[in-house]
């Protein structure tokens, strides 16, 4: 017995550990992304489509573009549109979900009917539309990703706060008089908490994804900023003439990046709700 | 029988009532757009090849006098009696555009979303089985990979190797270029449709293969296969007989639950690979603001869906014995 | 985790192994039959016909001479006919006659092979789990719980069922918490304590307090409803979690300074029986 809790320990502490070192690449790349933004828009012509080496890392484009600093300005500007949109998406999931458990049958009836209407759209087509409505642009991306995420997560704490009331103990403390607000705040929030923030964590791969995804086919960031989407398309029109580099490392950057929000979140989890973790 | 028949008419209203939410939604969405299709280029070239009718229809469900309200209702009314509008791009009904395009997606689709639901049934049986041993470290990493990693990139990705570098598969389009619509050959179009529908099994099979693997996980720790082990059945037997059978059903199930992925998906490789299929007229449609045909393919596509999770509520009736057999009783 | 067991059964005979939840019973029938889970693991022997029964023998004798009577239908797979089932994948007509003959012999037609295990009554459920056990000529029985749930008659029914398999020569080892209903049908009877084995007796002993040997068997003893329904202070520990002296030291009235200390405590014959115990109880006269 006393070698697992030591083992569980010894996770607690790598996992720790995990979350502090991605968080601080996370937090690394965003601030140099945000200083090297003037970089990755200078042209040098002195220097156009430079194969990868140790003074250009990442090559340049047919601009003298550096593309390493493009790279890190188009992830810091995924990170922070993420951040964002997860942020806004997970609240709106937050109200929604408890809100159908809260406010009866009828609210609960519209909400799960939103709820199956927006998952019935496919997500991209989604994100396309809400983008158009808004213009496009970056105002477009933001609300198009936050308005088209929210619905698998207001189910789980839709589920979870159908669950919490009618648990046993929730019952005996309204029996016994304790005040909704707390027990909403003592008995229901430490439930509802590890499951939003972990939720919210494993949305931002999903927004950062489809913030390129809606920038590559022109429906996002505009062309002058250098995102990830907007990188990846322009470097379509030079892949036959064999300049794999313009997008074989800004994608290679991108993945490496929602890799390490998918395991944080997914660490976060376990940590959180070992109860749920299959190992 | 009248049970089956009740829930199925339940889920068919449901659905239409789903369908008139999303055109709505979508219809209320492009009205809010600043982009007017018939102040946009495209629109004016478009208008002068029309008619005097079909302008002045245009103008009734895009123009800013009405109320958004009641132009959707002539809108609606129109599409009841089978009529979506005319695309301003390709100048053709939309309906038409929608059946051509549908056309040349279809076998993707369909290609796609068959291996990457086999291919993701049998990797994630196969890391449920072997828990924590390598073969799961090995098929979660690659789940995770896939997951992580955007379609559009891995198209691009595929493209390069095999299209630029090898020189193997052509680089686009579903036909050769240049050649005659006749002279096209069988080879030919699925020459052209190998990458894109690679690239959408690939990433398709992450979600399946995490979702069975829990389960396999479940059974093979159930009573059930403990006592098949008791009784002397080999391992191999346990995972094929007891294993599958108890896997498949949520599999498929989710499956057809997950369309949506699928023509998500395809909207994104059909660009990279400039694919004519549906995926490519919905982008060519948002960013030329053709209004009618970006509605249309939304509607269609939901359509689709709803179809896939009609489809995925009714299979589990039909082959969960539970429900089959409450059902023959009656 | 078992840690001291020792438990003899014999052909035509039927020894129950009568312990509380928890105990470690099942996992003493898995270990017989070599499928416990993998994070679990197994010390000591277990002869099976004077030879080492290791885990590929056993795989080899599982399912045709040692068989398992699980506790119930959920032990059966929910999507798979029962017919099926019991045929284990072979489809030849022996194998299907087999079965069929099985189930007829404890009263179950053909057309239960065509049902799904939720369409089984809990009657039903048991008699086709026997059955399951008996479609070979199995040698060794072990059931594991086969009766909760039942009111005393049905269980009397399947222990009768028993009794039949022990004449026909086979050995039953029949696992519960029950001490009263082990004793209507077993001819020895081994009690279980926190993994170990603790008394080993034949049944008649039973019939007297003043027989038995072990404290913690006379307090089981005198917490059977006929015999005056006392309960036994205290809890259980969980098998494993002692590592020195008598396990039953926590419970026990007679527990002295030695018992708490003594690194092993060995199960040794005493007055006919076999006892794991410092200071056994002497025989009463009753």
């Amino acid at each position: 017995m006393r070698g697992e809790k030591q083992y569980s320990e010894n996770r607690r502490q790598s996992t720790i550990l995990f979350l502090i070192a991605a968080a601080v690449i996370l937090a690394a790349v965003t601030v140099s992304g945000i200083l090297l933004e003037e970089r990755g828009m200078e042209t040098d012509f002195s220097r156009t489509n430079l194969i990868p080496s140790v003074q250009y890392l990442f090559g340049t484009d047919w601009m003298g573009r550096d593309m390493l600093a493009r790279t890190l300005a188009g992830l810091s500007l995924s990170i922070r549109i993420g951040l964002l949109t997860a942020v806004v998406s997970a609240g709106t999931a937050l109200v929604l979900g408890t809100a159908a458990a809260v406010l009866g049958k009828k609210a609960d009836a519209v909400i799960s009917w939103c709820i199956d209407l927006v998952m019935g759209i496919p997500h991209i087509l989604l994100v396309m539309l809400i983008s158009i409505a808004c213009g496009r642009g970056f105002a477009g991306v933001v609300a198009g990703v936050s308005l088209s995420h929210w619905p698998s997560l207001a189910r789980v704490i839709r589920g979870e706060v159908l669950q919490l009331k009618s648990a046993p103990y929730i019952l005996a403390a309204e029996k016994l008089g304790v005040s909704r607000f707390d027990i909403i705040r003592r008995h229901m929030a430490p439930h509802i908490l590890p499951q939003f923030l972990t939720g919210m964590i494993l949305l931002f791969p999903h927004a950062i994804l489809h913030e390129a995804s809606v920038t590559f086919l022109g429906f996002g960031l505009s062309s002058e900023q250098p995102a990830i989407g907007v990188i990846l398309s322009e470097s379509m029109r030079y892949l036959t003439t064999g300049k794999w580099w313009l997008a074989l490392f800004p994608g290679l950057a991108l993945v490496l990046t929602v890799i390490l929000f998918a395991m944080l979140g997914e660490r976060l989890r376990r940590l959180l709700d070992p109860a749920s973790a299959h190992e | 029988m009248k049970h089956r028949l009740q829930f199925t008419a339940k889920k068919l209203l449901r659905m239409a009532l789903l369908l008139l939410g999303v055109s709505f939604a979508s219809f209320l969405l492009m009205c809010a757009s600043p982009l007017d299709p018939l102040q946009t280029n495209v629109g004016q070239t478009a208008l002068g090849s029309m008619s005097r009718e079909q302008v002045e229809k245009l103008e009734e469900y895009w123009g800013v006098d009405a109320p958004p309200a009641e132009r959707y209702l002539g809108w609606l009314k129109d599409v009841l009696h089978g009529d979506f509008g005319v695309s301003l791009l390709y100048r053709q009904p939309v309906l038409e555009v929608i059946g051509q395009r549908l056309a040349n997606s279809v076998w993707l689709l369909l290609a796609a979303w068959i291996i990457s639901g086999v291919l993701g049934l049998a990797l994630g049986a196969a890391a449920g089985a072997f828990r924590g041993r390598w073969p799961d470290r090995l098929i979660r990493g690659y789940c995770l990979l896939i997951s992580s990693t955007p379609a559009f990139w891995l198209a691009i990705l595929l493209l390069l190797v095999f299209s630029v570098w090898l020189g193997w598969l052509p680089v686009g389009l579903s036909v050769p270029a240049g050649v005659d619509a006749a002279a096209v050959t069988l080879a030919d179009r699925l020459r052209h449709a190998v990458l894109p529908a690679l690239t959408l099994s690939i990433t398709g099979v992450a979600n399946i293969a995490l979702h069975t693997r829990e389960k396999m996980a479940d059974v093979m720790e159930s009573d059930y296969v403990l006592f098949a082990r008791a009784r002397g059945e080999s391992e191999r037997s346990i995972l094929l007989r007891h294993g599958l059978r108890n896997v498949a059903l949520p599999a498929v199930t989710l499956q057809f639950a997950s369309i949506s992925e699928v023509i998500g998906g395809s909207v994104l490789v059909e660009q990279v690979f400039s694919y004519p299929g549906l995926g490519q007229a919905a982008v060519t449609a948002g960013l030329g603001s053709d209004l009618p045909l970006l509605l249309g393919i939304t509607v269609i596509t939901s359509a689709i869906v709803f179809g896939g999770n009609l489809a995925a509520d009714l299979l589990y009736g039909a082959v969960d014995p539970k429900i089959r057999r409450r059902a023959a009783g009656r | 985790m078992i840690r001291d067991l020792s438990l003899k059964i014999r052909p035509g005979q039927i020894t129950a192994v009568v312990g509380a939840s928890g105990s470690g019973k099942s996992l003493l029938a898995h270990s017989i039959l070599g499928i416990l889970p993998y994070n679990s693991r197994m010390e000591g022997k277990i002869l099976y016909d004077g030879e080492l029964l290791t885990p590929k023998r056993a795989e080899r004798l599982r399912g045709k001479e040692i068989a398992l009577i699980p506790q119930g239908v959920t032990w059966l797979d929910p999507l798979m006919k029962v017919g099926a089932q019991l045929e284990k994948g072979r489809k030849d007509a022996g194998t299907k006659e087999k079965c069929r003959q099985a189930l007829e012999r404890y009263g179950l037609g053909a057309d239960t092979e065509e049902l799904y295990p939720f369409e089984l009554s809990g009657g039903m459920a048991r008699r086709v789990l026997i059955a399951s056990a008996v479609t070979e000529k199995p040698r060794l029985i072990i059931a594991d719980e086969p009766t909760p749930g039942l009111d005393a008659r049905a269980a009397a029914r399947i222990l009768g069922h028993f009794r039949e398999l022990a004449e026909e020569g086979a050995g039953v080892l029949f696992i519960t918490h029950d001490l009263e209903l082990a004793l209507t049908v077993a001819d020895r009877v081994a009690v279980f304590y926190a993994g170990e084995t603790i008394e080993e007796a034949d049944a008649e002993d039973f019939s007297d307090a003043g027989r038995l040997r072990h404290p913690f068997t006379r307090a089981l003893w005198n917490a059977v409803p006929a015999h005056g329904f006392r309960p036994i202070p205290g809890a259980q520990p969980y098998p494993g979690t002692v590592s020195e002296g008598c396990p039953f030291a926590g419970q026990c009235g007679k527990c002295r300074e030695e018992c708490r200390r003594a690194e092993e405590i060995p199960l040794e014959p005493f007055e006919g029986g076999m006892v794991r115990c410092l200071y056994p109880e002497r025989r009463t006269a009753g």
